[in-house]
C-alpha cells in the first residue's frame, strides 16, 4: 500500500509540476522603425496556468529577457602612448546582443539560480559569449565589463530587478523600453517562470524589428545598388546647390 | 523631432540637425571655407558614427561647394585648367584616401588618425592665419609693403610645364598635381573638402592670385568630395542620405545669410575671428587626445557590417 501511495504522489506531484505552465503575449509583436521612431514601449503580459497552492512552497518568480540581433563585437582600451590616449589593447567578443533587456520580479540573482542562469544564459554576463581573449591581456573580464557598462548607458543593455509585477501567482506583466537606437532584426523573448531559482516553465517568442517605408528604401538602395545610391546622393546634393544659389540670386533681384 | 538615420542607425533631433547645418552654413558662408573642418568633429559629437560622419559630411560639402562655384562661375574667377590638373591629383588622393580609411577602420585607429590629422591641420592653418593677420592689422595702421610672393623657386624648375591663364601662370603640372593628391587624401580621411589647407597652398606654393584661388579650390573641391562620396558609398555602405539632406537644407541656407554678414566685416577682423575658430576646434581635440577619458574602454564596429 505504502508504495502505492508514494507512487501516485510522485506522479501527481509530476503531474501538476508539468500543469505549471506559462502563458503569455505582449502589446505588438512587430515594432516598425519609420522616420520619425523614437523608441517603443513593449508591454509583456500573461498568465500561469495550474499555479499549485501549496503553503509549504516557494512562491513563483518570472524573468523576462529581450534579446536583440547578436554579432562579433571588439571592445578596445585606450592607454597612453607618448602623451596622448591611443586605442591598445582589444579583445573581440564573439557574439554580444545589440539590444538586450532581462526584467524578473525580485532581484536577477535571487530569481534564477547561477546554474539555471548558465543554462539558458540569461543575465547579462551570460547573455555575452566570449570564448577567450589573447593570452596578453591580463584582464579580458574588464572587456566585457565595460561592454556592459557602455551598453547601459546607452539604454541598449538594461537590467531591470522587480520590475515584473506578479498578481496573486497567476498574473504577471511587464513593460520594456526599446531605445530609438535600435539595429532591426528579430528580438528573442523568452520568459522563464522559477521556483527558488529552477527553472519550472519556459516560453520563447520573438519580436520583429525593422525598417519601413523610406527607412527600408534607403537602406536597402544603400546595400543592394551601393553606385546607384552614390549617384543619387551627389544628385540630390549638386541639385539642392543649384536650387539655393538660384533662389537667392532670384531674391536678389 | 527625432528622425531615425537609416545608415546611421541612431536617433537624432532633426532640428539640431538643421541648427548646425545653418550655424556652420552661416560660418562657412562669412568666411569662404567648406565647414566640414567644423562639422565633421561636431556629427562625431552628437553621437553618429564616424565612418558615417566623414562619408555624409564629403555629400554635404558637394552641395555647398558646389553653389559657391556657381557664383564664382559668373564672376569669371575659376581657373578650369588648374582646377582640372588639381583634380587629377586630388581624385588619385581620394582613391588611396579611402582604401587607408577602410584599412585603418579594420585596426580600431581611424579615431586617432582622424584626430591627429585635425589637431596637426587646424593648429597649423590657425596658428598662421592668426598671426598672419594680426600683422596684416598692425600693417594697414602703419604704412605697409605687399609681400614678395612671384619668387623663381623650385616651382619653376620642374619640367612638364603649362599655361594657366587665368592664372597667369606658366609652371610645372607637378605642384599642382602633388597639392591635389594631398588635399585628396585628407578630404577622404577627415571628411573635408580641404579648402583650408588647398586654399594657402594655392597662394603660397603655386603663386596663384588671391582672386581665382577661392573658386578654383571649390571647382576642385565638388568632384573630389563627389568622388569621395561615391568611394564611401559603395566600399563602405557609410553615407546616410536623410542626414546629408537635413544638413544641406540647414548649411545651404545658412550659407546665403553668411554671405550677407561677411559682407560688412573687414577681411582681417574675418580672418582672425575665423582663425580663433580653428584654434578653439584644435585645442578641443587636442585636449581630448591628452587629458584621460573617463571611459576608457570603447567599443568597435562589428564585423561584417
Amino acid at each position: 500500500m505504502r508504495p502505492f501511495l508514494i507512487a501516485v504522489m510522485v506522479l501527481l506531484c509530476s503531474f501538476s509540476a508539468r500543469a505549471e505552465e506559462v502563458v503569455a503575449d505582449m502589446s505588438s509583436r512587430t515594432v516598425e522603425i519609420t522616420a520619425n521612431f523614437d523608441g517603443s514601449d513593449i508591454l509583456i503580459y500573461g498568465a500561469i496556468k495550474g499555479a499549485k497552492e501549496d503553503a509549504g512552497l516557494a512562491p513563483l518568480d518570472v524573468v523576462i529577457a529581450i534579446s536583440g540581433p547578436a554579432g562579433p563585437v571588439t571592445v578596445r582600451k585606450k592607454e597612453k602612448r607618448l602623451g596622448i590616449w591611443v586605442n591598445r589593447e582589444s579583445v573581440k567578443v564573439n557574439r554580444a546582443p545589440s539590444f538586450y533587456a532581462v526584467a524578473s520580479t525580485g532581484k536577477l540573482e535571487e530569481t534564477l539560480s547561477h546554474i539555471e542562469d548558465v543554462r539558458f544564459q540569461v543575465s547579462l554576463e551570460r547573455a555575452i559569449y566570449s570564448v577567450g581573449a589573447p593570452e596578453e591581456i591580463e584582464h579580458p573580464e574588464d572587456f566585457t565589463e565595460a561592454l556592459i557598462r557602455i551598453q547601459k548607458k546607452k539604454n541598449l543593455y538594461q537590467q531591470l530587478d522587480n520590475s515584473v509585477s506578479l498578481l496573486d501567482q497567476s498574473l504577471f506583466s511587464t513593460t520594456i523600453d526599446l531605445p530609438a537606437n535600435l539595429v532591426e532584426g528579430a528580438y528573442v523573448t523568452r520568459i522563464y517562470l522559477t521556483r527558488e531559482g529552477e527553472v519550472v516553465s519556459k516560453l520563447a517568442t520573438f519580436i520583429d524589428v525593422r525598417k519601413v517605408g523610406l527607412e527600408r528604401w534607403i537602406f536597402d538602395l544603400a546595400h543592394d545598388q551601393p553606385l546607384i545610391y552614390g549617384i543619387l546622393s551627389l544628385v540630390i546634393a549638386i541639385s539642392a546647390g543649384w536650387l539655393a544659389s538660384a533662389f537667392f540670386r532670384y531674391l536678389r533681384f | 523631432m527625432q528622425i531615425y538615420l537609416p545608415i546611421a542607425e541612431v536617433s537624432v533631433n532633426a532640428f539640431l540637425l538643421l541648427g548646425l547645418g545653418g550655424i556652420v552654413g552661416i560660418l562657412s558662408g562669412m568666411f569662404g571655407v567648406g565647414g566640414g573642418f567644423l562639422m565633421t568633429p561636431l556629427l562625431f559629437f552628437i553621437g553618429i558614427p564616424p565612418a558615417v560622419a566623414v562619408a555624409t559630411e564629403a555629400n554635404q560639402i558637394v552641395a555647398s561647394s558646389f553653389s559657391g562655384v556657381l557664383a564664382h562661375l559668373r564672376r569669371k574667377s575659376v581657373d578650369l585648367r588648374m582646377g582640372t590638373v588639381l583634380l587629377i591629383g586630388g581624385l588619385v588622393g581620394a582613391a588611396v584616401g579611402v582604401q587607408l580609411f577602410a584599412a585603418l577602420r579594420e585596426m580600431g585607429q581611424v579615431d586617432l588618425l582622424v584626430k591627429l590629422c585635425y589637431v596637426l591641420f587646424l593648429g597649423v592653418i590657425g596658428g598662421l592665419m592668426f598671426f598672419e593677420s594680426l600683422k596684416a592689422i598692425r600693417r594697414s595702421k602703419g604704412d605697409y609693403t605687399v609681400p614678395q610672393r612671384k619668387k623663381h623657386g623650385l616651382v619653376h624648375a620642374l619640367p612638364f610645364k603649362m599655361k594657366f591663364r587665368t592664372s597667369g601662370l606658366y609652371i610645372s603640372v607637378i605642384p599642382p598635381i602633388l597639392v591635389g593628391l594631398f588635399v585628396g587624401i585628407l578630404a577622404a580621411i577627415m571628411g573635408v573638402g580641404g579648402g583650408f589647407i588647398m586654399v594657402p597652398a594655392m597662394i603660397y606654393l603655386l603663386g596663384m592670385p588671391t582672386k581665382v584661388v577661392v573658386g578654383t579650390s571649390l571647382f576642385q573641391i565638388i568632384f573630389v568630395t563627389g568622388f569621395t562620396t561615391l568611394m564611401h558609398a559603395t566600399t563602405n555602405y557609410t553615407v546616410d542620405m536623410a542626414l546629408a539632406v537635413l544638413l544641406i537644407v540647414g548649411g545651404v541656407v545658412g550659407a546665403q545669410i553668411g554671405t550677407r554678414i561677411g559682407a560688412r566685416l573687414q577681411a582681417e577682423q574675418l580672418r582672425i575671428l575665423l582663425s580663433i575658430m580653428v584654434l578653439a576646434v584644435c585645442f578641443k581635440l587636442a585636449l581630448d587626445l591628452l587629458i584621460m577619458p573617463s571611459e576608457l574602454y570603447s567599443i568597435g564596429e562589428k564585423g561584417g557590417h
